[in-house]
């Protein structure tokens, strides 16, 4: 398996789809690459990154609505519908 | 702002009553206030059956912050978020009857908040999108790396209690193409499986995983340059 290739499987592998002599030659590939342990764990954690960063508890998430929208919501309740 | 996003299908919607909880909202129920924000949850709702006029303005300020955010990651442009989350409480108010109760509110108008995305992104005409190609790795005719990776520094996640780094995520999102994106928003960051998103969007699976796995790799080269470990 090449490099190439890795790359080209790691979601599969990361999914838990890549089985049989596929996941035996990628576990191969893995152990002699240090570039692939590299790109396998910044990959992971690009994924943790932005998971994480969705939910962070600074984001800029307001703790209170905007008055304008809860008026604005209210009162496309109150409106007949079109 | 990014691009809009094309190949959504007018047809595929998520289902109004979720069977999965976002992971999303699952990372919100570990919070400490969650315990609280579940019974004031069941407490409206019981108050919205019952027909209590007051009931619904106190649900739009309990969850109408946290479900702009959600509808921000989807519009950058922040009339259309506010939109979204506006067509969802009135959907979700008039949809009262169909909910069953099984999800709890939050999850529920969380869904319905995402759907008005997808449905404005819908409505948006197609544009060309700039190529995701230059972002992924290149490799040398022999399958090498034409850059070799190498590991990023051990405190990357704690490193994000910095607004700068936390900006730097966020920027890097917004640069990927829309397409690539919002299925990575889907998959990622929303939950969905791959059926599930694939659903949603009108699209194979195999292009789901195609589309998510570039983006992450759009990601991972955007982030790589600040993130590496230093040279010796």
């Amino acid at each position: 398996m090449t490099c190439r290739e890795f790359v080209d499987f790691l979601m599969a592998y990361l999914d838990g789809e890549l089985r049989g002599e596929g996941r035996r030659r990628f576990d191969h590939h893995l152990e002699r690459c240090p570039p692939c342990v590299a790109y396998l764990d910044t990959y992971r954690t690009t994924i943790e990154l932005v998971q994480t960063i969705c939910g962070h508890p600074d984001d800029p998430i307001p703790a209170d609505v905007p008055e304008d929208l809860v008026a604005a919501v209210l009162a496309a309740r109150e409106a007949p519908r079109s | 702002m990014g691009p809009p996003v094309a190949g959504l299908r007018r047809s595929a919607i998520l289902p109004a009553h979720p069977v999965v909880a976002y992971r999303s909202m699952a990372r919100e129920g570990s919070s400490p206030s969650a315990p609280l924000r579940e019974a004031a949850e069941a407490d409206l709702l019981a108050r919205l059956r019952a027909g209590d006029e007051k009931a619904f303005e106190e649900l739009v300020r309990l969850l109408g912050g946290r479900l702009l955010a959600v509808a921000r990651r989807f519009l950058p442009e922040e009339e259309d978020a506010r939109d979204a989350v506006q067509d969802a409480f009135l959907s979700a108010f008039r949809g009262l009857a169909r909910f069953e109760g099984q999800a709890r509110l939050s999850t529920w108008l969380h869904r319905i908040v995402v759907n008005a995305c997808l449905l404005k992104l819908r409505s948006r005409r197609r544009r060309p999108e700039e190529p995701i190609d230059g972002l992924l790795p290149e490799f040398l005719a022999d399958g090498h790396y034409a850059l070799p990776a190498v590991a990023w520094r051990n405190d990357v996640i704690a490193a994000l209690e910095r607004d700068e780094l936390r900006a730097l995520v966020r920027e890097a999102l917004e640069r990927l193409p829309g397409s690539h994106r919002l299925v990575l928003l889907l998959r990622d960051i929303e939950g969905l499986d791959t059926t599930e998103t694939a659903q949603a969007l009108g699209i194979s699976p195999a292009n789901v995983k195609v589309r998510v796995h570039r983006a992450r790799q759009a990601l991972r080269t955007l982030l790589d340059a600040r993130f590496r470990e230093e040279e010796p």
